[in-house]
């Protein structure tokens, strides 16, 4: 799935990485605790949390993953953006819960 | 082969949580430059960046080296932190010594060592209490 289409799924506002919305990302991992991340190998993944801090993008950055998607109506600050800027990592927001958020994408087609 | 390679050095801060990762991040460019798969410098960057969280969260900083031969790619992490009691135990998933504030930013799962390993193609640690870790780890590229 386009990341264009995943801001229409779940919509999302896209903070940084306009220019990415053409990405395909062929699966999805959900989770608020970075190691658990770090433990789980896909390719072309997107990230769906509702924590904030730079070590989220530095956690999508090791992982290779092309996206995050704060979700809740958590919005990261400057510092954050900036790092995922830098990393070419696209972040978007939602205000929807993350129940909510995993269930359309997955209703959508993007698997795991 | 000590001609043919490659070597890196960084200082871990261990005041600021919030710049964990930089030298990662940096390791992983500088390996993706050299041409070094991108599954190997994927391991690679997780292993450093586990070892560059467990140096801020437990030992107030130190020092990671990588050195790139034609065969593998070596991490050297070394802390004067509080060492590890028990490194059978350490290496277990979700055994875990960090506190709730560590744990509020999204790490102190116990996952962190284990993570290492699994990424890695030989692993050693070597810990005294009191005194400080040094872990070796190896990624090999041609695998």
């Amino acid at each position: 799935m386009k990341l264009k289409d995943i801001i229409n799924v779940i919509d999302a506002k896209v903070l940084c990485g306009e220019h990415l919305l053409e990405t395909e990302v062929l699966s999805a991992y959900a989770c608020d605790l970075m190691s658990d991340v770090l433990a789980f190998v896909e390719n072309q993944c997107m990230l769906l949390t509702g924590l904030v801090n730079p070590q989220v993008v530095r956690t999508a950055e090791m992982m290779d993953m092309k996206a995050i998607v704060f979700v809740r109506g958590k919005e990261p600050d400057d510092e954050v953006l900036q790092l995922a800027k830098d990393a070419g990592i696209a972040v978007m927001a939602t205000d929807l819960p993350m129940y909510i958020s995993c269930g359309k994408l997955y209703g959508e087609g993007l698997k795991w | 082969m000590a001609d043919n390679s490659y070597k890196l050095h960084f200082d871990i801060d261990g005041e600021d949580f919030s710049v964990a990762g930089e030298a990662s991040s940096n390791i992983k460019k500088v390996l993706s430059k050299l041409g070094v798969a991108p599954d190997v410098v994927r391991k690679v960057a997780v292993a450093t960046y586990e070892g560059e969280i467990n140096m801020v969260i437990h030992a107030d900083g130190g020092t990671i080296d990588v050195e790139v031969t034609p065969e593998c790619i070596k991490i050297l992490l070394k802390d004067r932190g509080p060492g590890i009691a028990s490194v059978d135990q350490a290496m277990q998933e979700g055994y875990s010594t960090a506190s709730d504030e560590v744990r509020n930013l999204g790490f102190g799962a116990g996952m962190g060592l284990p993570n290492m390993r699994k990424y890695t193609d030989y692993m050693n640690v070597d810990s005294v209490v009191g005194v400080g870790t040094t872990i070796e780890m190896h990624v090999n590229i041609n695998k």
